[in-house]
């Protein structure tokens, strides 16, 4: 009973902050609903028997992800969504997809409503820290390997990407095109 | 009485939904990262309530994949947002449209 | 009725457990701001506040009272709405890894039979925790990091260039020092071999040296420094540097929100010495004492609970300390010394006890 209540709870608040996070303009406000959408499922995670997964969802969406985005909205001083879209089709195609995506969503409730229940394993250790630790080191370590080197690649990428071109350079093809200049005059 | 796994996954399409048609509809680029993390995050729902409902700890392993993922696009994604908005002044994906013509 | 009641006991009891707990904390934090102002004021060769009550110990009533009925100003053209939820997150995640810390050891001696309609039946001990979750470490770590957010939202939200700066600078700072401050935690959990705060207690009664304080000094004190960074303290305190931002980020709040702030700002320095405490200082763990009084009972509960809250107070004594010894760091020192310095030691700190640990448990 009280599950239930609960899974309502986030449920619907999740589902609230995900329809205003598409509907704000702002993208600070944006930013802050999927915050909430964040914060609620870690709580469904949390009823769900996976600490590990809860923590590491606030850990690292709401803590870092997020964090970043808003600390670049603020450093671009980003405003408003610019105004009307130029490609008008778009709007059809995603409410179509929208339309779609919703059909297959209560045909997948159905479906799985009418199959025959799946009584929820109560053993509570798939949510145990141990137990994905020691998944995680020995049946899995070549993904968790993968993940490794994938996050070395992407702050190698970053850094190259945020570094600023040499302002040296650029000074020389000026003084370059003026020396030209001068000279054709 | 706990929800069934039914209804965590009717939330999860609901989410991936919204998810979906933000971002076809946000025009900025900050906007379709955040609905992408959406709908990764409506994906991540299935496969803990899976994970719950058969008692197997893989589908957390793949949520915790997921989110080194999502972490890593982050990190590329908001550099190349602000790469963008030093060219443009703008992140407005409409505008990079340099090699049209 | 009389199932009802027996359903709706245990969230009494940790309904209880809140209240008690965070009036306390906050009634501590209240007397910190009062110690900081008598502790500085000595260092300066001052006497401090001394005029509510004898020696001035009314004096944080006295502030509350002015901070109530000061006027609530909002700036023109702010969003109102972020301008006002932004205290709120501060003090909200100030306060939430409170509830995850055990505050003593359990007390196992206290026959419970004797509460009426056998609400006592089958209860064996009383851990002074509120919360005990597996991840208590993971949970700490994400609540702080959350915790960003009432600053950068305060900033933006202000409309103003001071508080502006002041976020964009805690925003920065927080995000580079939450890392050194993460890696420094996990040579504790590497020994520990638990991410469980009682556990990590426990482990360090079991271990050789009884601190971890000592196998993993480097890593208390890129901890310590990591922390002074994460509650903008001097001499990290640039998002809110007095002399160059006016007050950074709460610079346009007045009156009630920004006691919050203020309020938040203490919280967070009693919650990171609370995890200093437990990580490297044994939580209430005092050596020996087990000798003296029988473990479980109630006075060993209670000298250990005492134990705890002495260290933390002598934590939050050395933030006062530094406050009245250090100088301000300048910003590109501050990121240099964040990315460069305390990042790689935390790291190699790491990866020396990886190799320790690998080797002592062959």
């Amino acid at each position: 009973m009280v599950g239930t209540a609960l899974f309502f709870l986030f449920a619907g608040f999740a589902i609230m902050c995900a329809i205003s996070m598409v509907y704000h303009k702002n993208p600070l406000y944006s930013a802050i609903s999927l915050v909430g959408v964040f914060i609620s499922l870690s709580c469904i995670y949390i009823t769900l028997a996976a600490p590990f997964i809860a923590a590491v969802q606030i850990l690292i969406y709401a803590g870092a992800i997020m964090v970043l985005v808003v600390f670049v909205i603020m450093l671009l001083n980003l405003d408003d969504d610019s105004g009307p879209n130029r490609l008008k089709y778009l709007y059809t195609l995603g409410g179509g997809l929208g339309v779609v995506l919703l059909a297959q969503t209560f045909f997948i409730f159905y479906a799985v409503m009418r199959a025959s229940n799946v009584p929820s394993d109560q053993t509570l250790s798939a949510g145990k820290t141990l137990t994905i630790g020691q998944a995680m080191y020995t049946e899995y370590l070549l993904p968790v390997e993968i993940v490794g080197i994938l996050l070395l690649m992407a702050i190698i990428g970053s850094v190259m990407l945020a570094r600023r071109l040499a302002q040296p350079q650029l000074e020389i093809v000026v003084e370059r095109e003026s020396e030209l200049r001068n000279d054709e005059q | 009485m706990e929800p069934s796994l039914a209804s965590y996954l009717a939330l999860s399409g609901i989410l991936f939904t919204i998810g979906a048609v933000g971002v076809i509809f946000k025009r900025n680029a900050l906007g379709m990262f955040m609905c992408i993390e959406l709908m990764l995050n409506a994906v991540n729902l299935t496969f803990v309530a899976f994970s719950r409902y058969y008692g197997d700890t893989t589908g957390q392993l793949f949520v915790f994949m997921v989110m080194s993922v999502a972490a890593a696009e982050a990190a590329v994604g908001l550099g190349i947002i602000i790469a963008f908005f030093r060219n443009k002044q703008s992140i407005d994906v409409d505008e990079a449209s340099i090699l049209k013509n | 009725m009389e199932a009802v009641l027996k359903t709706a006991f245990p969230f009494m009891v940790i309904t209880a457990g809140v209240l008690i707990g965070f009036q306390m904390v906050l009634m501590i934090v209240a007397y910190t701001v009062l110690a900081e102002r008598k502790v500085l004021g000595w260092m300066q060769g001052r006497v401090g506040p001394n005029r509510v009550g004898p020696w001035g110990v009314l004096q944080p009533f006295a502030d509350l009272l002015k901070f109530i009925f000061k006027e609530d100003i909002t700036p023109d053209k702010s969003t109102k709405f972020v301008y006002f939820l932004a205290p709120l997150v501060a003090l909200t995640c100030a306060l939430l890894p409170i509830v995850v810390y055990p505050f003593g050891p359990e007390i196992t001696s206290v026959d419970w039979s004797f509460l009426p309609m056998g609400l006592g039946e089958g209860v064996k001990a009383l851990p002074l925790t509120i919360a005990r979750i597996d991840v208590g470490v993971l949970f700490v770590l994400g609540i702080t990091s959350v915790g960003v957010y009432g600053i950068m939202l305060a900033g933006w939200s202000s409309n103003s260039k001071y508080s502006l700066m002041g976020g964009l600078r805690s925003s920065a700072q927080m995000i580079s020092y939450e890392l050194a401050m993460g890696a420094s935690v996990i040579g504790v959990v590497l020994l520990a071999g638990t991410l469980d705060l009682g556990g990590i207690i426990r482990a360090q009664q079991q271990s050789t040296f009884r601190w971890f304080i000592i196998p993993q000094f480097i890593g208390f004190v890129v901890f310590l420094i990591a922390a002074f960074a994460e509650t903008n303290r001097t001499p990290f305190d640039l998002p809110e540097a007095e002399t160059e931002l006016v007050a950074g980020f709460h610079t346009e709040y007045s009156a009630l929100k920004f006691a919050l702030f203020f309020m938040a700002e203490y919280v967070n320095m009693f919650t990171v010495s609370m995890m200093c405490t437990v990580l490297f200082l044994g939580g209430w763990y005092v050596p020996g004492l087990s000798h003296v009084f029988e473990v479980g009972s109630i006075p060993y509960a209670v000298v250990s609970h005492f134990a705890f809250i002495g260290k933390i107070c002598a934590f939050l004594f050395l933030y006062i300390w530094v406050r009245g010894t250090l100088p301000r760091f300048r910003f590109d020192q501050l990121m240099n010394f964040g990315w460069k310095f305390l990042l790689p030691v935390a790291l190699a700190n790491v990866i020396v006890t990886i190799i320790v640990v690998f080797f002592l448990n062959r």
